[in-house]
């Protein structure tokens, strides 16, 4: 029988950097939890993140970790879940990170079905340069780089792009309820796909609209409403809801869920000749190669 | 006395067949035991323009693609109009006498004009004539007494075993051009000596692909570029029999972060692009530098600057390549002189990349990477060197991923080894992976720390230097001039040389299959001697001439630079080795 691994097996040495009441710090409990709970090798976990407050958060693991560019997290991920699909490749990182700079990266992982899955710590705003607006940023809001007239652009719909990108598990998170949230990642990184959790996680030093309070009034479950993750007309009238319509009542929980949906590596040809990573190096027949020339 | 080699040459509109009748008597001439080098200028378009593609072949080793051909072969009226002039003393212009023109008064002395209808002989076969370039072909053949049995082979290559009637239809059209210049004063009587042993025939991209597979490269990432792409729909085809996951991305930024990340899990990886899309890797150039992560970059240039002129060649991305990222850190550049460098330094590239544990940069150019050209013996038994791993032997106790040794190259994990789990990143970092850029920069230990960390870095180069090959001097070591010359100039600069003896000019060549780190120390003995230098580079600036003078305090006295879109040709390197000697 398998030695279990302590909760505290997870956790890295090095404290976390984050301002004392960052919701930073409650998606890193929920990660440990479900990774705890799932009792993964923490050598067979690979975190990848960019750059920004919340991608510092693979240092505070003890497991594999790539701590990579702005906005270039999804596709460092790819490339170690494509040379190697045993391991379990879990992304973290903030709104800038995956919804402004990485956008293009973050709809392509999507629209690929890649297993992996991505963890976005949004607060709507740019926390380590100090107070931008974000690509979460609500209209009106008043940032460091839009002074007078506050943000004149929509907010990014993070639920309602993934839906349309070809996510097969999308859900919302708070950080105000980790109990929820680590039940969500934990069914993320066991879900067949590419699954992405949007978790509202506020920056008590930047944003002073979106707090804690402000999401306690507007939060409900989905879950508790009868919402059905398999419907999809359902999941995007539902990740329209906030945002894009109103501003009064924010769901939270698993909005879509398309189970058996094929993975990327399941479609990778290559793949069959065993992971890129651990085949033997060399060629067996070059002579056989040498006569496409001849 | 008879000729050693001939230049062929056909003309017509983008999507005339143009490059793929080329290919294949390119194909028919190395399969009759020729060297073969071929050179393709096309615009970037996909339906007309004006596009041709020149054939050299011979029976001894070539270096360039051919000046004057002795068979000009024009499917369209634009063809004649550029090129009639052109062809060789004594040479023949094949073209459709019921189509097109010719104006002899642009002719050489003794150039047979040979009209055939190839419209009319092509509709007896099929009714939309698309074989009229097939039956130029045949004619082609018979013009230079090669052996028809090849040309069947060369359609079996194009449309394989699985459209028989295609090949015979094919073959069939072919023996109708043949036909006609029997009837038209025959062959051109070259008296080329044909072997008829075949000579593998392939483009420096394929020989950069076979490179990789040969030293196990199992991931290439890559958006589309001209003159990389081949690169990749070569690999795609071919790679995933040898377990080489080939991925077309969303763009270069993507291609090259995934090649990071498929090299931290432990899969030899690449990517290869043009300028346009190196220029948008850098950063992440710099990420593998800084988080120790082998990774391949192959670049193929073209002409630029910005989008330039895609279809035509240049050495203009040496800047780049020595800038590319912000900051310092360790990367080497290698230039391949010819199809079986590509093949060699390539999968040189990839034990680099892992003994280093940082990105190595292969620069090719169109040039070298689209021309198909024969190659001698590829040696297909690379060994394989994937430098320090901290399983073997190492302990897991306070694993230091970063650990400073006197190479500059710490023990590396693969994800998925227990006990030596570490997080990579891009941050300055201590030698065990903590950062030390957040909270502790600036700080009495840490301004030691990063220090320290750089100089273990960049302490790598000394080691990419003993490795990477050093400079070579090509001909004579006592020599009234030393050309000095990178990548694909090596060809024609060298059969430059070799004209010039003939006038009683002694000329000898320096090269550099390595640009950076530079072999100062080789560079240097080698120049001390020589009398005067002429740098020959296709840029304007001269980039390689000016780090070679940085590096060394040498400034070679001559400088023939090229930024017209085109290779060099030989003939231009001699008029300028002659006005230097004078």
């Amino acid at each position: 029988m398998k030695t279990a691994f302590e909760l505290q097996t997870y956790k890295s040495a090095v404290k976390p950097t984050w301002c004392p009441g960052c919701g930073d710090f409650a998606l890193l409990n929920a990660l440990q939890k479900a990774i705890h709970a799932l009792q993964l090798e923490p050598w067979n976990v690979v975190i990848v993140s960019g750059i920004g407050c919340s991608s510092n958060l693979p240092h505070f693991l003890s497991t594999y970790g790539f701590h990579g560019l702005h906005g270039r997290a999804v596709p460092v991920a790819s490339g170690i879940k494509l040379a190697n699909p045993d391991l379990h490749v879990i992304i973290a990182g903030g709104d800038g990170d995956g919804y402004g700079i990485g956008l293009g990266h973050t709809l392509h992982a999507m629209r690929r079905n890649l297993d992996v899955t991505y963890l976005v710590m949004n607060n709507q705003i740019y926390g380590l340069t100090t107070g931008q607006a974000s690509p979460t940023s609500e209209k009106g809001m008043k940032t460091k780089s839009t002074p007078i007239a506050g943000v004149i652009e929509n907010p990014i719909d993070p639920i309602a792009l993934a839906i349309a990108s070809g996510a097969t598990y999308v859900a919302r998170g708070f950080s105000g309820d980790v109990k929820q949230l680590a039940d969500l990642v934990q069914k993320a990184i066991e879900h067949k796909g590419f699954s992405l959790i949007d978790c509202l996680s506020p920056c008590v030093t930047y944003n002073k609209v979106n707090t804690y309070d402000f999401f306690r009034e507007r939060v409900y479950s989905l879950e508790k409403e009868g919402h059905d993750p398999s419907d999809m007309k359902a999941a995007f009238a539902r990740a329209i809801e906030w945002p894009v319509v109103q501003h009064e009542r924010i769901p939270l929980g698993l909005f879509w869920q398309a189970k058996g949906v094929p993975t990327y590596e399941d479609l990778e040809p290559a793949l069959a000749k065993g992971a890129p990573a651990k085949q033997s190096l060399g060629l067996e027949d070059p002579e056989e190669l040498l006569k496409h020339f001849l | 006395m008879s000729k050693r080699d001939f230049t062929f040459r056909i003309g017509g509109a983008a999507g005339d067949g143009v490059s793929s009748t080329a290919e294949s008597f390119a194909r028919i001439c190395s399969r009759s035991g020729l060297h073969v080098w071929t050179y393709s200028s096309y615009q970037s378009v996909i339906r007309g323009g004006h596009v041709w593609t020149q054939v050299r072949a011979g029976a001894d080793p070539l270096l360039s693609h051919g000046e004057a051909p002795e068979v000009l072969v024009a499917l369209n009226q634009a063809t004649l109009d550029v090129h009639e002039g052109g062809v060789a003393e004594g040479g023949v212009i094949l073209y459709d006498s019921e189509a097109l023109k010719v104006d002899p008064s642009k002719h050489r002395p003794r150039v047979r004009a040979l009209g055939i209808p190839l419209r009319r002989l092509a509709q007896t076969l099929s009714p939309n004539a698309v074989m009229r370039n097939t039956v130029a072909l045949g004619a082609a053949v018979r013009l230079l007494d090669l052996d028809f049995r090849h040309v069947e082979t060369a359609f079996k290559g194009i449309w394989g075993s699985k459209k028989p009637e295609v090949v015979a239809q094919n073959v069939q059209a072919a023996r109708l051009g043949a036909n006609e210049v029997q009837d038209h004063g025959g062959s051109l009587r070259l008296g080329i000596p044909y072997t008829n042993v075949p000579r593998p025939l392939m483009t420096g991209n394929e020989a950069v692909c076979l490179g990789a597979l040969a030293a196990g490269c199992k991931f290439l990432a890559q958006y589309p570029m001209t003159p990389a792409s081949s690169i990749m729909h070569w690999m795609a085809a071919h790679g995933p029999a040898h377990g080489v996951v080939v991925k077309q991305v969303e763009d270069e930024l993507a291609a090259i972060n995934m090649a990071i990340g498929a090299g931290f899990a432990g899969a030899r990886a690449m990517t290869a692009t043009s300028g346009g899309g190196f220029c948008l890797m850098v950063e992440a150039l710099g990420q593998g530098g800084m988080t120790e992560t082998p990774v391949v970059a192959v670049l193929v240039q073209r002409a630029g600057p910005s989008t330039g002129l895609p279809t035509k060649t240049e050495q203009g991305d040496l800047n780049l390549v020595l800038g590319a990222g912000q900051g310092d850190w360790p990367r080497a550049i290698l230039a391949p002189r010819t199809p079986e460098e590509c093949f060699s330094l390539t999968a040189q590239a990839f034990n680099l990349a892992e003994i280093y544990q940082t990105p190595i940069v292969v620069m090719s150019d169109l040039y070298l990477g689209e021309g198909h050209r024969t190659v001698g013996d590829l040696d297909f038994n690379v060994p394989i060197v994937r430098g320090m791993m901290a399983a073997d032997g190492g302990t897991p106790q306070g694993f230091r991923r970063y650990a400073r040794t006197a190479s500059g190259v710490s023990p590396r994990a693969f994800p998925g080894t227990k006990g030596f789990v570490f997080q990579a990143g891009t941050d300055e970092h201590t030698e065990s992976g903590e950062l030390i850029s957040d909270v502790l920069a600036g700080l009495p230990g840490s301004v030691e720390e990063r220090r320290r960390m750089m100089e273990k870095r960049m302490r790598k180069l000394d080691g990419l230097r003993k490795d990477a090959p050093g400079p070579e001097l090509w001909g004579p070591a006592d020599a009234d001039l030393t050309l000095i010359s990178w990548g694909s100039t090596h060809g024609p600069a060298r059969e430059a040389i070799l004209r010039v003896e003939g006038d009683g000019v002694k000329v000898n060549h320096l090269e550099f299959p390595t640009l950076f780190p530079l072999h100062v120390e080789d560079a240097t003995s080698l120049l001390k001697g020589a009398r005067r230098t002429l740098a020959v580079e296709g840029n304007f600036t001269g980039q390689f001439t000016r780090l070679l003078r940085a590096e060394t305090g040498i400034a070679p006295t001559h400088f023939l630079g090229k930024y017209d879109g085109e290779p060099f040709g030989a003939r231009e390197i001699a008029d300028k080795i002659h006005e230097v000697v004078r």
